[in-house]
């Protein structure tokens, strides 16, 4: 397969995984939002969605102030914000325009639909009563397009290619918002037990692992056990261990004569998530082993990238 | 003028034929009856419900749009991609009439391989004073480059696509011949796939001659064009990308002849032979169809800001270790200024007399000529040379006097850029418009392929003018397309 082929199907998928976890972020934010709170702390965990995407900068610029409405205008429909659902569809959409041809022409006519509807969404319309069915929209078209795409494409290279990119993406995103959400609720203690519940339980959400947690511990929440299923649970699709076992499979298979490090790399993480026990982790500091992680995590988009994609700098 | 058959109500075979056609009519006689070969699809149409029309009319928007069968236009905001308006009433040729088409287009292409062939080799036409030797020295499209190079199979223009018009009485005239990276051709099979989605039962009424096989044919013909020694020769298809206007059909082509749809920046060069960058590491091309211009292919060789070719590409083609199709430098032979000669071609290279017509040019840069012209512009087309896709063209009849004043002080500026012919009045063909039926102006553009022989599928992409009046077909310009029906017997 063409490297530039693989670049394209790669991203396409990182983009459509990231537009879903940013439509359970914003809705988790927004549900939470309801459960009455101050407005110092409410317009804190609209804060963290920027701080998450590493947008702060670029959202101060053109819109000052941080509450719900402007946050959700920025993230939601904001066509110049490459990290609004917007632009990541679009994103995505043009990724699967360049190889349309690889693509079942499902795939194709499921992303390209997806993004001719967002195009035509107005901010304007969706403020108010429309947010949630927005995002729920965004849950289920991704949802589609993921599940056309394993249902309908061979399970040839170019699917290796599409599962490497939701494996790395949805590595990212889960350890990006563990960290922050876990930073924000860690750190306080001037709020009563309920509200607490309600955060807690508003992360699981955000991965949706709030039914899993209850079924795999039928006890109540606390942030270690929180901590141990989204990193540990192999079980769980979303949990780092899982993702990463993923990137493993993936690169066994897509294997060439230049990728023996970034392999190595892969396997090296594997092995250490998969001998971490959850107490040494928080003995080590929940941040300090999100943030080496996500380090991993880059290195090794940055291995595949230089091994079997087309490297920026090309 | 022309009574418009299906306002208020059914359209029924007596409305239809009110029509008074003052062009040459495809589906009706100058008395208004159908023609024969229309004749069960004319049945058809009077005893189907308009209703039923506008259904799957918008059903083949939707499905056209869905499966982003569009193309960009240049000009409009960056990206914008516009569907090919589709109309859903055929253009029927008669089978007899289309193996005459055949024949000439044999033999006009084998003239144009044989002309090119020669005018990179010992140039026997031009000494033989047939064609005047420096319009085609001098001419732009002329790529010296290929003096004294031999490529496979003495093929240069692998792919034709050759537009036909009907005017006066119904006779062909050859308008253009594209030999460069002529387009469309997947309009051609799609239109036949909704057709056949929309209407089977017209499929069972009539014996039309498929055309769906269009990209085997181009395969197997790629392949029989490899360099010399390459028993099991890997093709691919390269575009300039995305952004390209004809991106669709690159893509498809790509699929449906399971080819690597590659740009620029995916090839590389290394020692005379060309490679592919894959996640396995370098692979060997050996036949490369382009859908690339000259200038962009080679920044070594040509445009030295090209960011869309492959830098060494010009050596490695001339050493003979890759085919390129169509091979640099066909441009000249469909040159416009060029045009006037191809019936010598035939006769000087085959010996025969030329099947197809051609329309009477007058080349701007002769004096004489030019005379007339200017004398005559109200009356006439005027073409700039170089130019393509219907932009850049004045259409005397139907242009203004300031047009026609700003085309006047162009052509006194530079006469060797412009050409002109007589406006051809252009067949007409039933074609569904806002108000109902009414007839526009159609065109033909056949594929022809050649390799170690000349195929083509029978038909090819009829465009249709839909601007009520207007001669322009081209997509750029906003013209249609209707699928092509050759009638077996």
């Amino acid at each position: 397969m063409l490297s530039r082929t693989a670049d394209h199907l790669y991203w396409m998928s990182r983009y459509i995984e990231r537009a879903e976890n940013l439509a359970r972020l914003l809705d988790v934010t927004h549900q939470m939002s309801l459960v009455p709170k101050s407005v110092h702390t409410e317009n804190q965990n609209w804060g963290a969605i920027l701080t998450l995407n590493s947008v702060e900068d670029r959202f101060a610029e053109s819109y000052g102030e941080v509450n719900a409405e402007n946050v959700l205008r920025f993230m939601l429909l904001d066509a110049d914000n490459i990290s609004s659902i917007y632009a990541c569809l679009r994103a995505a959409r043009e990724n699967a325009h360049a190889v349309r041809g690889t693509l079942t022409s499902e795939t194709w006519e499921s992303c390209n639909t997806t993004w001719l509807e967002v195009r035509n969404q107005r901010f304007e319309h969706i403020i108010g009563t429309g947010i949630v069915q927005f995002l729920e929209w965004v849950k289920l078209r991704t949802a589609l397009i993921r599940g056309v795409i394993f249902s309908t494409m061979l399970q040839d290279e170019a699917h290796h290619f599409i599962r490497l990119g939701n494996y790395i993406e949805r590595a990212d995103n889960t350890a990006r918002i563990l960290d922050v959400k876990y930073h924000a609720l860690d750190g306080r203690g001037d709020e009563d037990d309920a509200s607490d519940f309600y955060q807690w339980g508003a992360l699981l959400r955000s991965l949706s692992a709030f039914e899993v947690y209850r079924k795999v511990y039928r006890d109540a929440i606390t942030p270690t056990r929180v901590a141990e299923l989204l990193i540990l649970r192999l079980d769980m699709p979303r949990s780092l261990h899982a993702c990463v076992r993923g990137v493993v499979q993936v690169l066994e298979a897509v294997r060439n004569e230049q990728s023996a490090a970034t392999e190595r790399l892969a396997e090296t993480l594997h092995t250490q998530i998969h001998q971490a026990h959850i107490d040494g982790i928080f003995k080590h500091g929940l941040h300090a082993y999100l943030t080496e992680f996500m380090d991993r995590i880059y290195e090794l988009g940055d291995g595949i990238s230089r091994d079997f994609l087309v490297p920026e700098d090309r | 003028m022309i009574g418009n058959p299906r306002r208020g109500g059914r359209g029924t075979k007596r409305e239809l034929v009110t029509m008074k056609p003052t062009f040459f009519n495809e589906m009706h006689d100058t008395d208004g009856a159908v023609r024969p070969h229309y004749g069960a699809y004319a049945d058809w149409l009077a005893g189907t419900r308009e209703e039923i029309i506008a259904r799957k009319r918008a059903e083949a928007d939707l499905a056209f749009h869905r499966e982003g069968i569009t193309f960009a236009v240049y000009g409009e905001e960056a990206g914008k991609e516009r569907l090919i308006p589709f109309d859903i009433i055929p253009r029927i040729i008669p089978g007899d009439e289309w193996r005459q088409l055949q024949e000439g287009l044999r033999q006009r292409v084998k003239a144009l391989n044989a002309f090119l062939r020669d005018i990179y080799h010992d140039q026997e036409i031009l000494a033989a004073g047939r064609v005047p030797r420096e319009q085609v020295i001098e001419n732009a499209q002329y790529r010296p480059e290929m003096k004294g190079v031999d490529v496979a199979a003495g093929i240069y223009a692998h792919i034709a696509g050759v537009d036909l018009v009907r005017a006066g009485a119904g006779e062909y005239y050859v308008l253009e011949d594209n030999l460069r990276v002529p387009s469309g051709v997947s309009y051609m099979i799609e239109d036949r796939k909704m057709m056949m989605r929309l209407f089977p039962e017209l499929f069972s009424r009539h014996k039309i001659a498929p055309v769906q096989h269009y990209p085997d044919l181009l395969l197997e013909n790629l392949r029989t064009v490899a360099p010399r020694g390459v028993e099991d020769p890997t093709v691919v298809c390269l575009t300039p990308g995305a952004y390209n206007s004809a991106y669709f059909e690159h893509t498809f082509l790509a699929q449906q002849m399971g080819v690597e749809l590659v740009e620029g920046r995916d090839l590389f060069v290394e020692d005379d032979a060309v490679y592919m960058r894959t996640t396995q590491g370098p692979r060997r091309v050996d036949v490369i169809y382009r859908r690339l211009d000259d200038d962009f292919l080679d920044p070594l060789a040509f445009r030295k800001d090209s960011m869309l070719g492959v830098p060494g590409l010009l050596a490695a083609y001339r050493a003979g270790r890759v085919t390129l199709a169509n091979a640099i430098g066909a441009g000249v032979a469909d040159d416009k200024s060029i045009y006037p000669y191809v019936p010598e071609m035939i006769r000087f290279y085959l010996g025969e007399e030329p099947i197809l017509n051609n329309v009477p040019t007058y080349l701007l840069r002769k004096p004489e000529d030019r005379a007339y012209v200017l004398g005559h512009l109200p009356e006439l087309v005027v073409k700039e040379v170089h130019g393509a896709g219907g932009y850049g063209m004045l259409v005397g009849p139907s242009s203004t006097r300031e047009e026609i004043e700003t085309f006047h002080r162009r052509i006194v500026a530079e006469p060797e850029k412009y050409v002109a012919q007589p406006t051809l009045a252009l067949s007409n063909c039933p074609t569904f418009v806002e108000s109902g039926v009414a007839p526009r102006h159609v065109d033909l553009r056949p594929f022809v392929l050649s390799g170690k022989h000349i195929e083509m599928v029978p038909g090819g992409l009829t465009r249709v003018a839909l601007r009520d009046g207007s001669l322009v077909v081209n997509s750029s310009q906003g013209g249609g397309t209707k699928d092509t029906w050759v009638l077996e017997d």
